[in-house]
């Protein structure tokens, strides 16, 4: 099926974006408005598409549309196509909702700051990229949206760029990123090498064929992608930094939609890593460690922001790990990713909304007790809270269960090792996040004389409500009768529910799960409600604390592996280049000096001198010539 | 009489030019001795041409003549110019393209 309107969805919020930037400052009184109308309008388009979709039979939902053909050179062909699918509409739907829900929560967020029209200009070149990206009907047309959310991404946490810190944060997430785009080009170039095709329908059809070497190099490839995009072990250190952007930011771009982007990426290239074991089993590797420790790294951080941050990179963890486990885990990754959508989105905007009040203070250590002040934000955060440990019967519940569930099933002592990963990491999340919630809106206060907290206005926390009504019904809403699932199949390989010999049956694990989360919840609540919140951190502390409130040395690791000797490569080469190349020519310049100073001695300036010099000359010559002749 | 005496007599010319050349500063006996040593080449043309037997070191003879003529011309302008400006016609106070 062909339909003509996708293309909408991209080009809306381009030209918005457009608009708000070639207008300039006569586009301030109104900028914002036309952003949440791009954004809004996108997501009509995206609506109206998706029920369309419904009304198909499930094979025939996939829609394209083809726009121009972008490369032509012999028997390489590249189309500008667009390919709305069951995948692709999940995260439009994502993307443009909880993304028109953010423009409307900025339109009130930062109405004080004078760059708010580029701040929307930049919003709506983030929504074009993002759909852009997950809309690509070919590895290359990803790519552009691919590198779009990154330019997006990094103009919008240095989008206070006159903090110098915060500018540096930008730098970093841009730079690391990179090193994933890399490993996105390097997949692309060899699919095009060993198939000839890039796009997703041409690399599906040619896998088979393809050896399974080629197969693992590509799988690696898009793994270290999707590693930059999503802040997956090890390209991880860039998410807590990148909170430094405006918190709608942080909801939007590093909680519910860009970070998303890789598990995206690897769920598309579902019949890469099917067809490659060791590409997949690397996927679930890194899948374990981020959610490890990203809930580590969770425990222990006292801003708010930075603790959601590595609460989402643990959340991605989980589903990068879905992902990994083959077809009987992409369903639940991407039904993890929608639920974490809405409550992270919800959550962070909570944070905003907590800032707001408290004089844009992020240091959870000075707030306290805010519950009665800020009741609304209390009630939403609270239910994207209960949503994200897993409660039932919030989102979160639903599927991080089957994650747990599925990983558990696994296999072998693959599937007890997954297992206890993931349900060690429930009880972590549980643990951390009960800590946010008590050190932000119970207990005693602990804020300065000159703060005081009040909610936020309507157009703040309606996103929220909406936000938080998403989180309680979302999970319940993707499984009743497996929904999301039966929803996916036709787009990646069918698993039916029930094939598996369980391990455990399903009610054990949720058992387990509750208990884990019980058990993190039991020792928050007695470390931080029973005894009293100092202000400050302490700072006698056991080494494993100082250790993760540095990130588990992340940055550290990234400086000994790669900054130093990367410096020192460079101070190298510096070092050739001045010394060596630049000596040859230096030298070849001053040897010509220094023979012209030498000759030059003999230019006396005296005629007589000359005149003899020719005349030795003349006879020299006369004389080579009478020798030789001889 | 021997042509060879007269080879000999052009050589001993233009050594004495050469010499004066070198070893003289007032620039109009360097002159002279420049002309000295074009005609002593002369003398060797016209000798050269009688022992051949042709005309052709004649000819030369008459072209270093012509050549003779216009360096005189040139070279005496400018000695008269650089004493005008110098009040001297040592060739040694004229040094200023040294260096």
């Amino acid at each position: 099926m062909t339909s003509n309107l996708i293309v909408y969805l991209i080009a809306i919020p381009l030209f918005s974006s457009a608009a708000l930037l070639l207008a300039g400052r006569k586009a301030n009184k109104w900028g914002h408005l036309l952003g949440t109308l791009a954004s809004a309008s996108s997501f009509g388009v995206g609506a109206y598409l998706f029920t369309q979709m419904l009304a198909q039979p499930a094979e025939e939902r996939a829609m394209t549309q083809k726009l121009f053909t972008w490369i032509s050179v012999g028997s390489f062909n590249v189309d500008a196509s667009l390919l709305l699918d069951q995948l692709s509409i999940c995260f439009v739907l994502l993307i443009t909702g909880v993304g028109t829900l953010i423009h409307i929560y900025s339109i009130s967020y930062m109405s004080h700051d004078l760059d708010r029209r580029r701040f929307f200009a930049y919003l709506n070149l983030f929504i074009a990229s993002m759909l852009l990206l997950v809309l690509g009907d070919s590895y290359l047309n990803l790519y552009v949206g691919w590198e779009g959310v990154g330019l997006a991404s990094y103009l919008l946490i240095g989008f206070w760029n006159q903090k110098p810190t915060y500018a540096t944060a930008a730098k970093k997430a841009f730079v690391m990123n990179r090193v994933g785009d890399l490993g996105l080009s390097l997949a692309i170039m060899i699919a095009f090498a060993s198939m000839g095709t890039v796009s997703f329908a041409g690399i599906e059809e040619a896998a088979p064929k393809a050896s399974t070497t080629t197969l693992t190099a590509i799988g690696i490839m898009l793994l270290i992608a999707a590693a930059g995009k999503s802040a997956q072990f090890p390209l991880q250190a860039w998410l807590g930094d990148a909170m430094a952007g405006p918190t709608p930011v942080s909801a939007l771009i590093h909680a519910a939609t860009m970070v998303t982007a890789g598990v995206y990426l690897i769920t598309r290239s579902n019949f890469i890593f099917d067809a490659a074991p060791t590409a997949q089993l690397l996927v679930v590797i890194v899948g374990a460690i981020t959610l490890l420790f990203g809930a580590v790294i969770g425990t222990a951080k006292d801003d708010i922001k930075k603790a959601l941050a590595a609460s989402t990179m643990s959340q991605i963890g989980y589903m990068t790990l879905a992902a990994g486990l083959g077809p009987a885990g992409y369903a639940f990754a991407i039904m993890h990713l929608l639920t974490h959508g809405f409550f992270k989105a919800g959550m962070f905007l909570g944070a905003g909304s907590v800032m707001h009040g408290m004089n844009d203070e992020v240091n959870m250590r000075k707030y306290g007790a805010l519950r009665k002040f800020m009741p609304i934000t209390f009630i939403t955060f609270g239910l994207g809270y209960l949503a994200i440990i897993g409660v039932p019967p919030f989102a979160g519940f639903y599927s991080k269960d089957m994650i747990i569930e599925t990983a558990l099933n696994a296999g072998g002592i693959k599937g007890i090792l997954l297992g206890s990963i993931t349900l060690f990491g429930a009880g972590l999340t549980a643990f951390y996040m009960t800590r946010v919630m008590i050190l932000t809106f119970t207990g005693t206060k602990r804020w300065d004389d000159d703060v005081h907290p009040h909610e936020s206005p309507i157009l703040m926390w309606l996103p929220m409500a909406i936000l938080a009504i998403g989180s309680v019904v979302s999970g319940y809403l993707f499984t009743r009768g497996d929904a999301l699932v039966h929803w996916l199949e036709p787009v990646v390989a069918a698993h039916e529910h029930g094939e598996h010999t369980y391990l455990l049956p399903p009610i054990v694990v949720s058992g387990l799960a509750l208990t884990m989360v019980l058990i993190g919840v039991s020792i928050a609540v007695m470390m931080y409600v029973r005894r009293p919140v100092e202000n400050v951190a302490p700072e006698s502390v056991s080494a494993l604390t100082k250790i993760v409130r540095q990130d588990l040395l992340q940055d550290a690791a990234n400086e000994a592996i790669f900054m130093r000797p990367g410096q020192a490569l460079t101070k190298t080469l510096i070092a050739v280049d001045e010394k060596v190349i630049d000596g040859a020519v230096h030298g070849v310049g001053t040897m010509a000096i220094g023979s012209g100073s030498g000759l030059r001695k003999s230019q006396t300036g005296y005629v007589r001198t000359y005149s003899a010099l020719i005349l030795v000359g003349a006879a020299a010559i006369v004389l080579g010539i009478w020798v030789i002749t001889q | 009489m021997d042509s060879a005496n007269y080879l000999y007599l052009s050589a001993l010319l233009f050594t004495i030019g050469a010499v004066g050349v070198v070893i003289r500063r007032n620039a109009i006996v360097v002159f002279m001795c420049i002309e000295l040593m074009l005609n002593a080449a002369n003398l060797s043309f016209v000798t050269f041409s009688r022992i051949n037997g042709n005309l052709e070191g004649q000819v030369v003879a008459f072209f270093t003549m012509v050549v003779a003529a216009c360096e005189v011309v040139v070279g005496l302008a400018i000695i008269v110019t650089i004493y005008r400006s110098r009040r001297s016609a040592s060739v040694d106070d004229a040094n200023l393209l040294k260096r």
